[in-house]
This record gives C-alpha cells, sequence and structure tokens, in this order.
C-alpha cells in the first residue's frame, strides 16, 4: 500500500526557464482532455434531474446512489448529445459501441466503478479548426470523444487547509453523481512551437462556442460544467520520441489553460536542462499562483480492470438516424462568424471586438429587427459597451433587447431622434422607463420637427449674430455651425441639427 | 385436491389450491398466512430457513386481500392473498434485506425491487426474507453470515444454495411458493436436494432491478413452488418486461400456465427431448444417475422421443463460469464501502480509531465479507487486471458463445434438453466447506444453461436408492422457450404422480414439533 | 469430476503461469480495498493458485474467430426517454448513512486524489 514512493535519482524539481529560452531548446506535445456536463434534463443512467446548484442530495435516487439492487437506464437524450457533438468534430460514429465499467475506489463515486466507454467510444478520428485570432486556423485533431457519467461532490472539513491533506472529516454530496459527460480527448498535439499556450486556449475556447451553438451544454466552466485536462511534454529538438508527459488537471478558466501549458513547458525545460526526468504524474493547477503543483505520481495509478458493463446493452447508432442529426447541425461558429462578417461588411477588426464583447448574436438580432449593420454595431459595440462596463455585465445581461434598438435606430435615421436623443432614449430602457416610445413621452424628447417653430428660432438666431450671418452669405459655410448651435441651444437640443442648418442656408438664399 | 378443513392442513395446500379457496371465500388470505406463521414459528428453529418474518406486515396484505374481496373486487391476481418466502437479495422496502452478509446487517431498503412491487401488486403475501450464501455465492446456504439452513429432509444436510432458505422453506410447508435468483444453478440446484420445483426463466425475462446484482450478465430471478403449476403461476406474475432493467426482454411474461395445461393434459406425446452427453456418467452419483434413467423412461413412455445430443464445449463452462463471475462480482460488490450504508468499521482491534475513508473500506470489507465472497472479489479483480483480461475473461466470454452454439445445434434435434439437475443429493453440512474446488461442482450441469441464458427448471424426479433423499430433473429449454419446457415438467409431474401416487414434496419429513 | 482440474497432457497457459505471489495476492488485495490478515493471504494465495490454475483452460479454446458473448440477450438500443422520475426523499437517501452532517454523507478524511 506504498503509494506514493517514487524514488528517482535525477533531479524533479529544478528552476524555470524562461519560457522563449525553453521553446528554443524543446518542442511541446499536448494532449488535450475536456470533459463537458450535457444540459440534459436528467442524470446521464437514472431519472434524477440534472441540475447545478440544489440543496445537498436532493437529486438522488436508488441508481446513483448505488444502493444494492439499483440499475442503470441510459438518457437517450444524452447519447444524441454525444452523437451531435461527436459530428460536429466531424468524427466517425461508431457503428456499436458500449458502455464499460471504470474500477476504482473513490467515496465521490458511489458505485466504485466509472459507468464509462473503453475501447468503443461513440465518436472516434475527428478534427477541430481554431481560429488563433490572427486569422491563422490550427488544426486540432480528435483521438476520442466518449459518454460517461460524472462523481459527486466532496466538502473536507477541518484540518489546517481546508483542503483534502489535513481534513478530519469529508462531506459528500452525491446530486452531480451521474450527471452525463462527454469526454473529448485530443490526438497530440505537435508542431505548435511557442504558440502551444495559445493553441490550447484557442482550442477550448472554440470548443465550448461549438458546444454552445450545438446547444448540448452550458459550458460554465466557473460552475465545472467544462473541465480541461491539459497533458504536456517537452521533447528536445532533435529527439524522435515523445518525453514523458504531466497531465494537470481541471484547469478552470480560458486563461488557466493557457497559463499552466505556459508554465508546464517553462517547468518541464528547467528540469531537463539541469539533467533531471520528468516524473509521470497528475498536477494541479493553482490560478493563484500560476503555476502546477505536484499531485499523485502515475506509476502507481490504479489498474482500473475495464471491462464491458453487464447491465447495460450495446449502442447502435442507426444510420439514417446519424444523417438526420448531421444534416440538421446548426452553423459551425466560425463559419458563421465569416458568413456574417461578409453579410455586414465589417472589417477584420471591428468583427473581432465584437466577438470579443460576444456582441454577434445581439447585432444579428437586431439586424433581423430592422436596423442596419453599421447601427446595430455603433450601438452594441460602443454604446451599450460602454453601459455594460459601468455595471460590470455582458452585453446580454443589459436590460435592453435587440428590438428595442432597432427601434430607436429607426427613429434616428426617420429624424425624429437625433443622436444625443437617441441615447437618452436608450438611457431610459436602461433605467427600466418602458419602450423607446414610453421613454420619448415622458420625457418629452421628440425632435422638434415644426417647420414654423425652427424658423423663428433660426431668424432669431441670425438676427443676434449679424456678423456670422455676413459671413454665410459671403460663402464661409464653416460659420453655419455657430448659428445650428445657438438654435440647437434654443430649442433645448430637441431640433434636428440636418433641418436647421438647411433652414439656415435657405433663410440666407445660400445653396448648401 | 382435498378440501380445505383445519388450519394445519393449509399448509399442505398448493398455492393454486389457496388461491382458489382464499378467491371463493372458503379461507381467508389471513387464516391462511396465519397457518404459514404458526408453521414457521414451529419449525424455523430448526430449519432456519427464514433471515426475517414479516409478520404484522404479512398479516395486514393478507386482511387487505380479504377486504377487498368482501368488497366484491375481483381478485388481485391468481394467486392473490397466498403467502410466499422473498429470497433475501431482493430488497423490500422498510424490510430488511441483508443478501446474506454481515455488510448489510441492518439495511432498511427505501425501495422496492420490481418484482416485490409485483408480488405486492398480485395480492401475494410476503412472510419474510429467507436465507443464502453470502451475495448468493454458495451451493449449500453454509456461506451465509447468519448461518447455514438446514435440509428438512435431513437436519444435518445442506439444503442446496444459494437459495436454500426458500427451497427449505417450501420443503418444510413454510411457504407454497417461494422467489429465487439464479447465476450458476441457486434456484435449480437447492430445488432438486430439497425436492421442490423452481425455475430460471430466459435471461431478461424477470426484471432484475431491486435484485442485490452478483454477475450480472447471469442472474436471473425465478419462481420456486412445490409444484410445477404453482411455479408457472408464480412465473406469470414476475415476469414480463420492466424499463428500469435495460436487459429486460421487451415482452410480456410467456403463458406458462397454459403450457403446463396442456402437459399435464396432452403429456409430451411427439416432443423430442434431448439427453445431454456431457450432463452425465463420470462424477454424478449413482443414486442421481438412477433416478436420471428412470426419469427418461417415464418421460419415453409418455410418448416424448429421446435423442442424445453433443455438446463438446459443456466441459468448459465451469472454468468460464469460474471467470465470468467472479469478474463482475468484484465489479458489483465494490458499492459496498461503509461510506453510505451497511456496516463501518471504524476502529481497529486495539480500539483506536482508524483515520482515513480507504483504510474504513478496506477494514470494513476485509470484516464484513465471508470467507468466499472475499475468494471470489480476489479472483475476478485479478481476472480482470491489465495484461491477463484476454486470457480469463475475453476468454471466458468466448466460451460462452461457443456453449451458447452447442445449444443453438442441440436445439435443432430436440424441443428441450434434459439432465440431472445435480450431480449429488443434498450433502452433509460442513462435508466440502474446506474445499471451494469440489463445492464449485455442485453446478456442473445448472452453468451451461446460465452460460447461454436459456430457461432451465429443476422437477424432482424421485428418491436417491443409495441415499433416500430427493433427486431433481433439469428441463432446458431454448431462449424464450418457457413453454415447452414446462409443458414437459408439468407431463412428467403428472405422469410421476400416476406412477408413484404421490409427489416427492409430500414424503418430507413432517419435522419434529410441527402443529 | 475432471472439469476444473487440470486437464493433464494438454498444454494450456495454467501449465506455464508461474505461480501467484504474496505480494500479488497483496495488492489485488488492495486494489479490491479488502484488508486480509496475513493468513487470510496465505490462505487466498494457495486457493487462487488452484482456480486460477484449473480456469485458465478456457483459453485452449477461445481462438481468435470467436466472437465474444458479453450479453445473453441480444438487445441494443435499450433507453430511457430525459425526463425527470422523481427520486428519494432527502431523509430517506441519508437515513442508512453510518453517519451525516449538514444534509451530507460523512466520511472519514479522503486520503487519495479525484480522478
Amino acid at each position: 500500500m506504498n503509494d506514493h514512493t517514487a524514488a528517482t535519482s535525477p533531479p524533479v524539481e529544478a528552476e524555470l526557464i524562461d519560457f522563449d529560452e525553453a521553446l528554443e531548446l524543446f518542442d511541446p506535445v499536448m494532449g488535450l482532455e475536456v470533459h463537458v456536463e450535457l444540459g440534459t434534463a436528467t442524470k446521464m443512467f437514472c431519472g434524477c434531474p440534472n441540475a447545478f446548484g440544489a440543496a445537498p442530495n436532493t437529486n438522488v435516487c436508488p441508481v446513483c446512489l448505488a444502493l444494492p439492487g439499483a440499475m442503470p437506464t441510459v438518457n437517450a437524450q444524452a447519447v444524441e448529445y454525444a452523437t451531435l457533438i461527436g459530428l460536429a468534430l466531424n468524427c466517425e460514429i461508431a457503428q456499436l459501441c458500449r458502455f464499460s465499467r471504470k474500477n476504482y475506489f473513490y467515496p465521490d463515486m458511489p458505485k466504485n466503478f466509472q459507468t464509462s466507454q473503453y475501447d468503443e467510444p461513440i465518436a472516434s478520428n475527428g478534427h477541430l479548426d481554431v481560429d488563433l485570432g490572427d486569422g491563422e486556423i490550427f488544426r486540432v485533431e480528435i483521438e476520442r470523444a466518449h459518454m460517461e457519467e460524472d462523481t459527486g461532490k466532496s466538502t473536507h472539513v477541518g484540518g489546517l487547509t481546508g483542503r483534502i491533506h489535513g481534513a478530519e472529516y469529508s462531506l459528500l454530496d452525491y446530486n452531480r453523481a451521474g450527471v452525463p459527460l462527454v469526454e473529448i480527448v485530443t490526438k497530440p498535439i505537435v508542431g505548435t512551437g511557442k504558440s502551444a499556450p495559445v493553441v490550447a486556449r484557442a482550442y477550448v475556447a472554440a470548443l465550448r462556442d461549438l458546444l454552445l451553438t450545438l446547444g448540448v451544454s452550458d459550458v460554465r466552466m466557473d460552475q465545472g460544467s467544462l473541465r480541461c485536462d491539459v497533458n504536456l511534454s517537452l521533447m528536445r529538438k532533435d529527439a524522435t520520441e515523445f518525453g514523458t508527459r504531466t497531465e494537470t488537471k481541471n484547469v478552470n478558466s480560458l486563461r488557466s489553460v493557457e497559463r499552466a501549458a505556459r508554465h508546464e513547458i517553462s517547468r518541464q525545460a528547467g528540469i531537463l536542462e539541469a539533467g533531471g526526468s520528468i516524473v509521470l504524474e497528475t498536477r494541479h493547477f493553482d490560478e493563484a499562483t500560476g503555476e502546477t503543483g505536484s499531485g499523485r505520481p502515475k506509476e502507481t495509478a490504479e489498474d482500473y480492470r475495464y471491462f464491458p458493463e453487464p447491465d447495460l446493452v450495446p449502442v447502435v447508432p442507426d444510420r439514417e438516424w446519424v444523417e438526420t442529426l448531421r444534416a440538421g447541425l446548426p452553423e459551425l461558429p466560425w463559419l458563421r462568424r465569416a458568413r456574417l462578417q461578409q453579410d455586414w461588411g465589417f472589417t477584420d477588426l471591428e468583427m473581432r471586438d465584437l466577438v470579443a464583447a460576444d456582441g454577434v448574436v445581439l447585432v444579428e438580432q437586431t439586424v433581423a429587427a430592422g436596423a442596419t449593420p453599421g447601427e446595430a454595431r455603433s450601438w452594441w459595440n460602443a454604446y451599450l459597451g460602454q453601459r455594460a462596463n459601468e455595471r460590470g455585465v455582458t452585453l446580454t445581461e443589459l436590460p435592453i433587447t435587440p428590438e428595442q434598438v432597432a427601434a430607436v435606430s429607426a427613429l434616428v435615421r426617420d429624424g425624429a431622434l437625433n443622436a444625443k436623443l437617441a441615447r437618452q432614449v436608450i438611457d431610459g430602457v436602461l433605467a427600466g422607463e418602458g419602450e423607446p416610445q414610453d421613454v420619448i413621452a415622458a420625457r418629452g424628447l421628440a425632435v422638434v420637427s415644426d417647420d414654423a417653430a425652427l424658423q423663428t428660432a433660426v431668424d432669431e438666431a441670425l438676427a443676434a449674430q449679424p456678423a456670422i450671418a455676413e459671413k454665410i452669405r459671403s460663402g464661409k459655410l464653416q460659420a453655419v455651425g455657430a448659428v445650428v448651435g445657438a438654435v440647437m441651444k434654443a430649442t433645448r437640443g430637441q431640433a434636428d441639427a440636418g433641418r436647421v442648418r438647411e433652414l439656415v442656408l435657405s433663410t440666407l438664399g445660400v445653396e448648401g | 385436491m382435498s378440501a380445505v378443513s383445519t388450519t394445519s392442513d393449509l399448509t399442505r395446500q398448493t398455492a393454486a389450491e389457496l388461491a382458489s379457496a382464499i378467491a371463493s371465500r372458503e379461507v381467508s388470505a389471513v387464516e391462511v398466512t396465519r397457518a404459514h406463521l404458526d408453521r414457521i414459528d414451529a419449525v424455523d428453529t430448526d430449519v432456519h430457513a427464514f433471515l426475517h418474518v414479516s409478520g404484522e406486515k404479512a398479516l395486514a396484505a393478507a386482511a387487505a386481500v380479504d377486504e377487498s374481496l368482501q368488497r366484491g373486487e375481483a381478485p388481485a391476481s391468481p394467486l392473490a392473498g397466498v403467502p410466499l418466502a422473498l429470497k433475501d437479495i431482493v430488497v423490500q422496502q422498510g424490510v430488511p434485506t441483508t443478501a446474506g452478509s454481515k455488510i448489510l446487517e441492518g439495511w432498511l431498503p427505501p425501495y422496492d425491487a420490481t418484482v416485490t412491487q409485483r408480488l405486492v401488486a398480485a395480492g401475494i403475501v410476503i412472510l419474510g426474507k429467507t436465507n443464502l450464501d453470502e451475495f448468493a455465492m454458495g451451493s449449500s446456504t453454509e456461506n451465509s453470515a447468519y448461518g447455514p439452513t438446514r435440509n428438512p429432509w435431513d437436519l444435518t444436510r445442506i439444503p442446496g444454495g444459494s437459495g436454500g432458505g426458500s427451497a427449505a422453506a417450501l420443503a418444510a410447508f413454510e411457504a407454497p411458493l417461494a422467489i429465487g435468483t439464479d447465476t450458476g444453478g441457486s434456484i435449480r440446484q437447492p430445488a432438486s436436494v430439497t425436492g421442490t420445483v423452481g425455475a430460471k426463466p430466459t435471461y431478461g425475462g424477470v426484471s432484475r432491478y431491486g435484485v442485490i446484482a452478483l454477475a450480472s450478465s447471469l442472474d436471473q430471478v425465478g419462481p420456486c413452488a412445490r409444484t410445477v403449476l404453482d411455479t408457472a403461476m408464480l412465473h406469470e406474475v414476475i415476469a414480463g418486461h420492466d424499463p428500469r432493467d435495460s436487459t429486460s426482454i421487451p415482452q410480456p411474461a410467456p403463458k406458462v400456465v397454459d403450457a403446463v395445461r396442456r402437459g399435464q393434459t396432452d403429456g409430451v406425446a411427439g416432443m423430442r427431448i434431448g439427453i445431454v452427453k456431457q450432463l452425465g456418467g463420470d462424477g454424478y452419483q449413482a443414486g442421481v444417475s438412477e433416478s436420471f434413467a428412470k426419469a427418461v423412461a417415464t418421460l419415453t413412455a409418455a410418448g416424448a422421443e429421446i435423442v442424445e445430443v453433443d455438446c463438446p464445449h459443456f466441459e468448459y463452462g465451469l472454468a468460464a463460469y469460474y471467470l465470468i463471475l467472479p469478474s463482475e462480482c468484484s465489479s458489483n460488490l465494490a458499492r459496498f464501502d461503509a461510506m453510505r450504508y451497511g456496516l463501518r468499521v471504524e476502529k481497529r482491534p486495539d480500539g483506536t480509531l482508524i483515520e482515513s475513508a480507504e483504510q474504513v473500506m478496506a477494514a470494513t470489507r476485509g470484516q464484513g465479507f465471508g470467507a468466499e465472497v472475499k475468494r471470489r472479489i480476489m479472483l475476478g479483480t485479478y481476472a480482470l487486471s491489465a495484461g491477463y483480461y484476454d486470457a480469463y475473461y475475453g476468454s471466458a466470454q468466448k466460451v460462452r458463445t461457443l456453449i451458447r452454439q452447442d445449444f443453438e445445434r442441440a436445439y435443432e434435434q430436440a424441443d428441450v434438453l434434459i439432465s440431472p439437475s445435480s450431480p449429488v443429493t443434498a450433502f452433509a453440512i460442513g462435508e466440502k466447506a474446506d474445499d471451494p474446488m469440489a463445492m464449485y461442482l455442485n453446478d456442473l450441469a445448472t452453468i451451461p444453461g446460465s452460460l447461454a441464458g436459456i430457461p432451465a427448471m429443476s422437477v424432482p424426479s424421485g428418491i436417491a436408492s443409495d441415499t433416500g433423499l430427493p433427486v431433481g430433473l433439469q428441463i432446458m429449454g431454448p431462449a424464450l422457450g418457457e413453454l415447452p419446457m414446462y409443458r414437459v415438467a408439468a407431463a412428467f409431474e403428472a405422469a410421476y404422480l400416476a406412477e408413484h401416487g404421490t409427489l416427492v414434496p409430500d414424503l418430507a419429513p413432517a419435522l419434529e414439533g410441527a402443529p | 469430476m475432471s472439469a476444473l482440474q487440470d486437464s493433464g497432457s494438454e498444454v494450456s497457459i495454467a501449465a506455464q503461469q508461474p505461480a501467484l505471489t504474496r505480494d500479488e495476492v497483496a495488492h489485488l488485495a488492495h486494489l479490491a480495498r479488502l484488508q486480509l490478515t496475513e493468513s487470510e493471504l496465505d490462505l487466498y494465495r494457495e486457493q487462487l493458485d488452484v482456480v486460477l490454475h484449473s480456469v485458465a483452460r478456457v483459453s485452449e479454446i477461445a481462438t481468435a474467430d470467436v466472437e465474444p458473448t458479453t450479453h445473453a440477450v441480444q438487445l441494443v438500443n435499450v433507453y430511457r426517454e430525459d425526463v425527470v422520475v422523481p427520486g428519494l426523499e432527502h431523509a430517506a437517501a441519508l437515513a442508512a448513512a453510518p453517519a451525516t452532517d449538514e444534509g451530507r454523507f460523512r466520511v472519514p478524511q479522503i486520503l487519495g486524489e479525484e480522478e
């Protein structure tokens, strides 16, 4: 039972090496394993709700508590979601596949085996094209995607650190036990060089977008519904074989994925340069320090004793059904973005800003509601982007709909509002004052479009500034602004500046 | 078919007779239940068939049946009001369920097995939970953590296993019906050595939901009784599709009662009955072989065409079985870990506290499981290990294919196959306890059918001339072939009764202290 | 009575199989989370050896062209609709627990690491 006897003579720790320097000596090889919790209504093998945040042990039954005698039943929706993921990742869908038992003891796993898939995953041999942000596309090859179930959650109580070691006892909540998971495993990612951390991040980001578009998961990394393990090894520039890898577990944000890969490259390079060797082990990423810490050595890892789950029958996806799913796949996010950018005529920079702000769907809906792409983009990317920043929320969380933004845009286009008034209307909507028309009515924000009233104001302004009127008459049109400004002031901003300018010119008999 | 007169007579009746008397209100279900509870009181100290007797629950269930009949409602099923003994591996909500193991002592299930639900819905009165080898691992019921059950025919002998409690309860007239489970012979071998009837349906024929798993790909729940008709009636109550068991056959229960009637009226005329060359001869007790030969003669006289069939791979059956079963059970029994239910050993023998969950698991499992269970868990852990899987588990699954193919070829020549159910009659308690290999041989004849998943049952074929103990005849049907199996069983039972004037169960000793 | 006994003249992997060591038995016991006494380790070493020797003969006939049977029942694609079914009441879920705290199962400290 000596689980932690990993006596080795060469050093297993050393100073970190600068990232760029490390990459001059070594090529990184990465494998990324992503676990995604499916957004089904029920668990993988029982009818308990698949829900986050319920009171402990309230979403449990004999099956997911592994009571004696209980038996699993496969969630049809989970199989469909797993198939969709496989198709979207350009995988082959198995003709026949099975569930297998992965046997190991752990208190958060009630059966003490995980029902998973072993040598027969539902999807295999695919790829995902990843945009590295500067227009460069990197193809990540997918080894497999398979179905399995999540474990329960343990809380460690007592001791000094509140972590596993030093805890006096642990408390177990099995609400999450049995939640459907799909594990997506890449083939070794080679040839990235310095881009390895960026590729890792971009891959997880692309996968997240893809899963969201498919509607198979809420992909909340902060809630653990998308979790990434980063396997990384280094090989010397002249080497022909992969080096020993480490597995950094549960890296829980996009930024952490990048940082974890970066740190492992520097750390491993440091050890190898000092003449040491890498220990095959699991490591843990520390969000606070940006470093990975040593975990469990793998050479004493359990023998999982996989065998086909005898309580379940094989999954044989009907080929017609698979083709129907394939035909119904939603447009993939990156293809869709390219199409929309072209349709809208946005520059790369404009599009990237919009994507970064998660505003693509909002602009699409605003355009659908009648705004021009330019109007929609300028509202969401500029003014509403600032408002969202001030409130510390995302664009989608702002209390305004694309339809409301489109309505305001239309009023501006028709001259019923000018830019300044339009912003006030938007502010009113954000303040919960109702629809744009309600805000306009309540705040009295309509543009003064009565030419007679405007003419009076123009006449008064010209009379008040005869010198300026003379300049305009003599052709110095840049002086018009001063008169328009005076009229706008007199009408408390409610005039259409364009119309005022026309009236000034026509009053003075000057051609615009 | 005597008229029901006194209370003591009630326990000698068949389930069919009792059901009809209850339905016609000649006797109340409460009286019937009380009679059986009294019988248990009188004899079970000696027999030890029951681990738990649910007296009050049973009487309440019986009263509910009586009230329903009093209101003029139709009986819930053809067995409404009839008492039954439930093997203690089938969970029943709120009733202690131990699987014969210390590790589950005191556990009260918060749910019902599908079989339990169906029994209750049928108005069948569950008297209590019967003894078994721990987690159904054994052929003698000696592996129960709660002490052995004794064979009513000779209290110094074993009642078979793992379902020795259910079989003994029938043979001791403590219950007219019982539920068993059969992984490698746990229904058929106890039936054989207690002179009772027990059927293992086609794999998937009866829901396993709520039945504590031994080897999931082999386990099957089945009916036990003293007559073929009673067995068939119970079969129809518990069989049929259950969506909670993914391996459940999506078909309604087979009409086995009709098949029994047909066997009783038409016999076996025109049927081809195969004798498996490999299931007899060497290793079979003389009295068993003799009884089997007489059974063949009886069937021949009844008009059956007897053929010999060759199943060359059967000789590998036992080896394959003792790889598949330990492998699956090593995984199935992993859930008994002291975390959520059952025994938790938290202290060392010196009284100090065990610090970690991992050590508590190991200590609890080390102390909570008996020797045979631990032996099989170790064996299965080994057989599934990386590097050994192909040679052991993988090869065993291939043997299974070869045995299935043997059966398929045999059923081209025969409608059903027959053999002795067990190579020997009941042996003495303790006789084989220290020799696991000798114990495993008890299942020699029953294991091929288990590996192939076909239906198979044991009916009494008579009394062995060498030991004076009952012998069982195994009848095996093709997959989903419950109808020809029951037909032959019923025909044989009728022919036996005609020949001998009495059925084997009625020859069982009355037992001292019985009312 | 030869079914489980050594098949004599036949060469099987059983014949070539080295005997189980006591360390191997201890490792199996650890994998299976069984705390065994010294005498149990000895007993199981002996008994497992005998049984393994006998059952290894399955590989004699398990040739590459034979498909394994994993299920006696030839069903495929058995699914449940994704519809919530009421489970256990919270109290019933915890009722059999050796110890509970804050609505959860209380267990001794967990030493290993999560998978």
